[in-house]
């Protein structure tokens, strides 16, 4: 039954396409920040993008959430249109509505074009998943920091999307909110939703994900399974993070 | 000043006495002023709402455009409106010279920029928070306007207000494409302007002192609305 | 939620309250398509408050609205030339014959006739005690150079002012001479600035009795008869102007011709002053 809050609405879709970067290309000013990146990411597991400030993790979630467009190259997917529906993103910036926590909810649903009879108990069910039931008709911006990012994450999960994309979503989270939210996330990723997230964190990085790309001054030095990457890192830079050292991004 | 003292106090006694010429004067005033605020919102809002929220070729221009209009002098776009509606006009078959809803169009064209221009700028900044968010939800461009016209509800009254503060004092356009007809397009503005022509001071100011009680009270009432409406919101 | 929900239960039936209230107001000012014939008339006869005498005593005979509009006899006869009008009820005989010669009225009839006076401030009033007519009184205001104001607006009013002042060979503009000031303006506008400026004006008599800011000023001349103001009645013609309500214009007309029309006119009265004397032809 709760594996089924999360299940996204398109299962197949996952097990079909992996996500491909190829040769995208992204200017930030007068400078190629991303010259000709080329990987790939299977859609089963989770995977985390990590390194330094100003890597690029940003702004490769960016790419992949559609918000941003490449330069040249493209970022695939598939041909289906529909997939844009199908993925949830979750910004670094937490922006609510200046509306309940309800109204913030259904506000996703309609915009995402959920079938209108359904969306009031798609928000009961999400709610009570959360626990966050008491909370539906307080004003969202009212929330503390760590309830507000929980509503951030349901309002990306809430229209069941494929691919759930997470740009440091524990960043000045406490302990407890940020358990919550891995035991959520974890969930979600149970249930067939392919996530990516963005971390400072290298120990979440380890607790959460199967696959981890590290990446230095716009290119993708590692890229390989979370033990693997652990246990013996390959480049010098992934060493050194690794070891707690500051590196420049 | 032993005449000014005089004056007020036939104001008041004008007022009092309930003239039911005065009660026709006002109510045609509140309803060619409300009816042309209503169509301007209408087109003003959710206009002034899409030039904050998309960025496109014509978009700079628009925006000078319609910051030039709110400047747009009165009895110009009156005279203008005249040579249209008249019956040697290009509109004439229409027949709306001299009626109320010649007014109504002549104070759209005056309200309507200033909607469109302070919507626009009460917005940008909404616009730009919910930027993201908008974006990473894939919203077209009339779900973006829903949003931010919806979240921005309550400053958006004082827009409208001002457009309504406009409408009531507006006296040049109207004079003009209504002609001041005594019973079928006289209102408040063009009854002062009329009694004063007349000489008949006490009978202007007291108009006026009612126009500036009606503005009062409806600003008056429209806060308390709103009020009572955010206490009830999740704002 | 209850709460909430009664609060927008409550502001629709507000608005739908307010739209109602308004549609059912006195049937003049709703957006129906209304029955009028507009008469484009001056503002000096308006202010008399002659239009608000008579109209309603038409009323009793037939319900089509009639609509005045009053602006100066210039902008008038242009806006019946332009066929904003069905009548055109002004007193600037020479100008209405040439408006009908044109073709643009289909004839013009008598209607009823009143008097100019010159008012002037009670302190000038020594000055003009030897003055016996109106040409004497406009030599005086030229050579001593009086603060004389003109309506400047083509008006009828302004018209007989000017040939008067062409009939003495008094050549005068408000350039060149600095006593004299064209305020552009209607009859009760210029009084106001006459009134407050200490200085001379020629008023039809109806609007001066009507006005009611007289302060010091009092009349200097009167009863001349260069001081004749005859006013004009004029059907628009429906060749030129084929949206016109011939019909309902001349009904009025020929009330307003008749004994009864003319007994009105004769009774209007302001002040306990008769204004306007009724010569029609019949």
């Amino acid at each position: 039954m709760i594996k089924n809050i999360f299940k996204p609405f398109n299962n197949n879709l996952n097990s079909l396409l992996p996500i491909r970067f190829n040769n995208v290309s992204l200017k930030l000013g007068n400078n190629y920040f991303f010259n000709q990146l080329s990987f790939k990411i299977n859609t089963n597991g989770m995977t985390a993008f990590i390194g330094p400030n100003g890597a690029g993790k940003s702004s490769c979630i960016k790419l992949l959430a559609g918000l941003i467009q490449p330069n040249s190259g493209e970022v695939i997917f598939s041909t289906n249109k529909k997939i844009i529906n199908m993925i949830g993103y979750v910004p670094q910036k937490i922006i609510l509505l200046r509306r309940s926590v309800e109204r913030n909810l259904l506000h996703a649903l309609t915009i995402s074009g959920y079938p209108t009879n359904e969306k009031k108990r798609r928000i009961k069910e999400i709610l009570e998943f959360a626990k966050l039931t008491y909370l539906a008709k307080q004003s969202a911006r009212n929330l503390s920091v760590g309830q507000q990012q929980l509503v951030s994450i349901m309002r990306a999960l809430i229209i069941r999307p494929s691919f759930l994309f997470l740009d440091e979503p524990c960043a000045n989270l406490d302990l407890k909110s940020i358990r919550i939210i891995e035991v959520l996330l974890k969930l979600a990723s149970k249930s067939g939703v392919k996530i990516i997230i963005v971390t400072h964190d290298l120990f979440q990085a380890k607790r959460l994900s199967d696959e981890i790309l590290f990446f230095y001054n716009g290119k993708i030095t590692e890229q390989s399974e979370t033990k693997d990457f652990f246990k013996r890192p390959e480049s010098k830079q992934a060493k050194d993070f690794q070891n707690g050292l500051l590196l420049n991004g | 000043m032993i005449e000014l003292t005089e004056i007020f106090k036939n104001s008041f006694n004008l007022i009092f006495t309930l003239n039911l010429d005065l009660i026709e004067i006002i109510l045609l005033s509140l309803k060619v002023s409300c009816f042309s605020l209503f169509f301007s919102c209408i087109f003003g809002l959710p206009f002034g709402a899409f030039l904050a929220v998309s960025k496109f070729y014509g978009r700079g221009f628009l925006i000078l455009f319609f910051n030039s209009m709110m400047g747009l002098p009165p009895v110009f776009i009156g005279l203008v409106l005249y040579i249209i509606l008249s019956a040697s006009g290009p509109l004439g078959s229409l027949e709306l010279l001299y009626t109320p809803v010649a007014m109504i169009i002549a104070q759209f064209c005056l309200i309507t920029p200033i909607i469109v221009s302070l919507t626009r700028q009460v917005l940008e900044q909404i616009t730009e928070e919910y930027d993201e968010l908008l974006k990473s939800l894939h919203a077209n461009t009339k779900e973006k306007i829903l949003t931010i016209l919806w979240d921005s509800r309550y400053s958006l009254i004082t827009c409208i207000l001002t457009g309504l503060g406009r409408s009531l004092s507006e006296v040049g356009a109207i004079i003009i494409v209504g002609g001041n007809i005594a019973h079928a397009t006289r209102v408040m503005t063009t009854a002062i302007a009329l009694e004063t022509s007349k000489g008949n001071l006490e009978i202007a100011v007291a108009l006026g002192f009612v126009l500036i009680c009606i503005s009062f009270l409806v600003n008056l009432l429209v806060s308390l609305l709103k009020d009572f409406a955010q206490r009830f919101s999740y704002d | 939620m209850d709460k909430i929900r009664s609060i927008n239960i409550l502001k629709i039936i507000l608005i739908n309250v307010f739209l109602i209230f308004f549609q059912l107001i006195p049937t003049k000012n709703s957006f129906a398509k209304k029955n009028f014939i507009i008469i484009q008339s001056t503002t000096s006869t308006r202010d008399t408050g002659f239009y608000e005498y008579i109209l309603p005593k038409y009323n009793h005979i037939d319900d089509t609205e009639i609509r005045v509009v009053a602006v100066g006899t210039g902008q008038a006869i242009k806006n019946a030339m332009k066929c904003d009008a069905d009548i055109l009820l002004v007193h600037d005989k020479k100008t209405e014959e040439l408006f009908v010669k044109e073709g643009f009225g289909l004839y013009r009839k008598d209607l009823m006739y009143n008097d100019y006076v010159l008012i002037g401030p009670k302190g000038d009033q020594l000055k003009f005690k030897e003055i016996k007519n109106i040409q004497e009184a406009l030599k005086k205001i030229y050579d001593d150079k009086i603060k004389f104001i003109s309506r400047g607006d083509d008006s009828g009013t302004n018209k007989k002012e000017i040939i008067l002042w062409k009939n003495l060979g008094l050549k005068v503009n408000s350039q060149k001479n600095s006593w004299y000031w064209e305020t552009g303006s209607g009859m009760g506008s210029s009084l106001n600035i006459a009134v407050n400026k200490n200085a001379i004006i020629l008023v039809d008599r109806a609007s001066w009795i009507s006005f009611n800011n007289k302060r010091n000023h009092t009349i200097f001349v009167e009863g001349d008869n260069d001081l004749y103001n005859y006013y004009g009645i004029i059907p628009i013609n429906p060749t030129k102007c084929p949206k016109s309500k011939i019909g309902q214009s001349e009904k009025f007309i020929n009330w307003l011709l008749s004994d009864k029309g003319q007994e009105l006119i004769n009774s209007f009265k302001n002040n306990g002053q008769q204004l306007f004397f009724g010569n029609a032809t019949n």
